[in-house]
């Protein structure tokens, strides 16, 4: 800690005051957002668009935003398919990058080689065109899949995990091994459960990295049935987006905001499922806050 | 010592693994082959090898288009050269942390700042649109204080789009990029400022000479690192916040490959174009590892 004992001199005071409120003021600024979309999708849709409206309180509070969202078409099913694609890629991942990453250290035939070709992956990449037209390929095509198989294997994971084993005290495999279990048994029996600190880590990660991906919905899958939460609410934003868009070239800037007395507003459609898509990750974050070191070293081998 | 001799648990292990190997095989290497198109002029639907070999005619091609990419690398080399220029600002943000003396106040701080790293550019995107569009709230409020006569809307203002990108990236990144920094810090021996109190020295005198000194190091690898990176800017970001009105700055590199690759299906040249960049990414990757060797005598990986 960089705290200087003894007495607080007057300038010192003042610095922790200005320090103090330059942080509160940040602070304020990177939660705002997220506490201002909350209390509007909680508010009555016609209150909340009256003047200045929900700027601090919620008015009139209701979870009739919620009900109407939740009648919406295909939300349900997007947020099974956001949820699906959360648990399988995140289990998926874990349980292949893990296991890999353990066989890795051991002594397998073209150990090197079969390091080398995976950390090699870290540091080019075939390009977006040759990737796309390869998924096709494998008809990861409005499928499923496409959302998980991918990813399965990564190399940061796989240095991470490979790293934190070759750590664990090589005695307990040996003793294992001497009563006969396999390495598919010494791994999901002690590797495994031993690795948890890493694991957790990497699980947490990838799943938030699984709820906020889109980019693979938005070019490869087409189909309806299959959209997720993220892609959904880009495609109401674009939508609104595009009216207020003519609306400016026209100059009628009115229109837009024009609400009839229905009982809900599309600003309050909107804001009610970008909360839909946020709470999720607003429910884990408190658990991920123990892995943010780790996590950001992971970023860092990424570079 | 290798034997000769095949080891049967050794194999059985290599074995395990052989699936994985063809796994990253089938998902980092083959894609690989799609490079051939840069050399045709390939015309979806047709088989590849129906379509005219071009040779590097596609590569040429980047130069005569020069209007379009000298615009879209404008714009990436703009962007990066101010994510250069504000990079100071996580360092500044894990400094300030390390002064708080209340720790209560600085998890809050903490964990508030590093929340938006957490979030997709769709919902900041969201984020942007209701708080900032016509109708939104900051211009309600502006109306209000009668600081604008008509409602304005940031993200369809082309003189703004460099600096308000840059604002909602480090908006975005600026809490989760100042850990490594508060981790740096938390390293730097104790006894140091001890000594400086001992001699006199103020917050700032320790502040300029044991803090900036120690966070130096881990902030120039960053920066070496960050080089590597000059071209991809990402495209999460750009594709979100596109429109026709921004079109003319927010269009980066990535957003062009994608664009001239599966907007216009020209499949031929945006792979040619993305062949180039992997090429000066990885010139500019082994350029900066040199670099770092250089100076601290030890390579980044």
């Amino acid at each position: 800690m960089s705290v200087a004992h003894g007495k607080r001199s007057i300038g010192d005071r003042a610095f922790g005051i200005v320090n103090g409120a330059i942080l509160f003021l940040l602070m304020v600024i990177c939660i705002y957002p997220f506490y201002y979309i909350f209390i509007y999708s909680i508010s009555d849709a016609n209150a909340a668009a009256a003047g200045l409206g929900v700027a601090l309180m919620p008015v009139k509070m209701t979870l009739r935003n919620y009900q109407e969202v939740f009648k919406m078409e295909g939300m349900g099913k997007a947020a099974m398919v956001s949820a699906l694609r959360t648990v399988i890629g995140t289990v998926g991942t874990v349980a292949c990058s893990g296991f890999f990453a353990y066989l890795v250290t051991k002594p397998l035939y073209f150990k090197k080689t079969i390091y080398r070709l995976t950390i090699a992956t870290m540091y080019f990449s075939s390009g977006l065109v040759p990737w796309y037209l390869t998924m096709r390929m494998y008809h990861l095509y409005n499928n499923f899949f496409v959302y998980f198989v991918p990813g399965l294997i990564s190399a940061y994971y796989i240095i991470l995990i490979k790293t934190f084993i070759e750590q664990l005290p090589a005695s307990l495999e040996e003793s294992a091994m001497l009563d006969g279990a396999g390495s598919v048994t010494i791994f999901t029996k002690i590797i495994f459960p031993l690795s948890m600190p890493i694991i957790a880590t990497i699980a947490i990660f990838s799943a938030v990295g699984q709820w906020n991906t889109w980019f693979d919905n938005y070019i490869l899958v087409q189909n309806k049935e299959l959209t997720t939460l993220q892609l959904k609410l880009y495609t109401l934003l674009k939508n609104s987006s595009q009216l207020a868009e003519q609306a400016n070239q026209t100059g009628a800037n009115g229109g837009v905001m024009s609400h009839t007395e229905d009982l809900i507003t599309p600003m309050a459609i909107r804001m009610t499922v970008t909360m839909v898509v946020t709470l999720p990750i607003l429910f884990v974050y408190p658990f991920m806050q123990r892995y943010f070191v780790k996590g950001i070293m992971m970023g860092a081998i990424k570079g | 010592m290798r034997t000769k001799k095949i080891n049967a648990s050794r194999l059985r292990m290599t074995l395990l693994a052989l699936p994985f190997v063809i796994y990253i095989i089938a998902f980092s290497y083959v894609p690989i082959h799609g490079w051939i198109y840069a050399f045709f002029d390939y015309r979806p639907a047709l088989p590849l090898f129906k379509n005219e070999f071009v040779g590097l005619m596609n590569f040429r091609h980047i130069f005569e288009d020069f209007r379009n990419i000298g615009r879209v690398l404008k714009n990436t080399l703009i962007f990066f050269g101010l994510d250069i220029l504000t990079s100071f600002i996580p360092v500044l943000l894990a400094i300030m942390l390390s002064e708080v003396k209340s720790r209560k106040f600085k998890k809050l701080v903490q964990t508030t700042t590093t929340l938006p790293y957490f979030v997709s550019w769709i919902i900041i995107y969201s984020f942007v649109f209701n708080l900032f569009s016509f109708g939104g709230l900051i211009n309600e409020v502006l109306l209000k204080l009668n600081l604008i006569k008509e409602p304005t809307s940031i993200m369809m203002n082309l003189e703004a789009v460099y600096p308000f990108q840059t604002f909602l990236r480090l908006w975005k990144g600026s809490g989760w990029n100042a850990i490594i920094y508060l981790a740096a810090i938390s390293g730097i021996d104790s006894e140091l400022y001890d000594a400086a109190s001992v001699d006199g020295a103020g917050r700032f005198m320790k502040i300029a000479h044991i803090t900036l000194p120690g966070v130096a190091p881990t902030y120039f690898v960053l920066l070496l690192l960050s080089i590597s990176n000059m071209l991809s800017s990402g495209l999460d970001q750009y594709l979100v916040f596109y429109n026709g009105f921004v079109a003319p700055r927010i269009e980066v590199l990535d957003y062009y490959v994608y664009k001239i690759g599966l907007m216009t299906n020209d499949y031929s040249y945006s792979i040619a174009v993305g062949i180039t960049k992997t090429f000066i990414s990885l010139f500019l990757l082994f350029s900066a590892n040199a670099m770092a060797k250089k100076f601290r005598g030890e390579s980044m990986f």
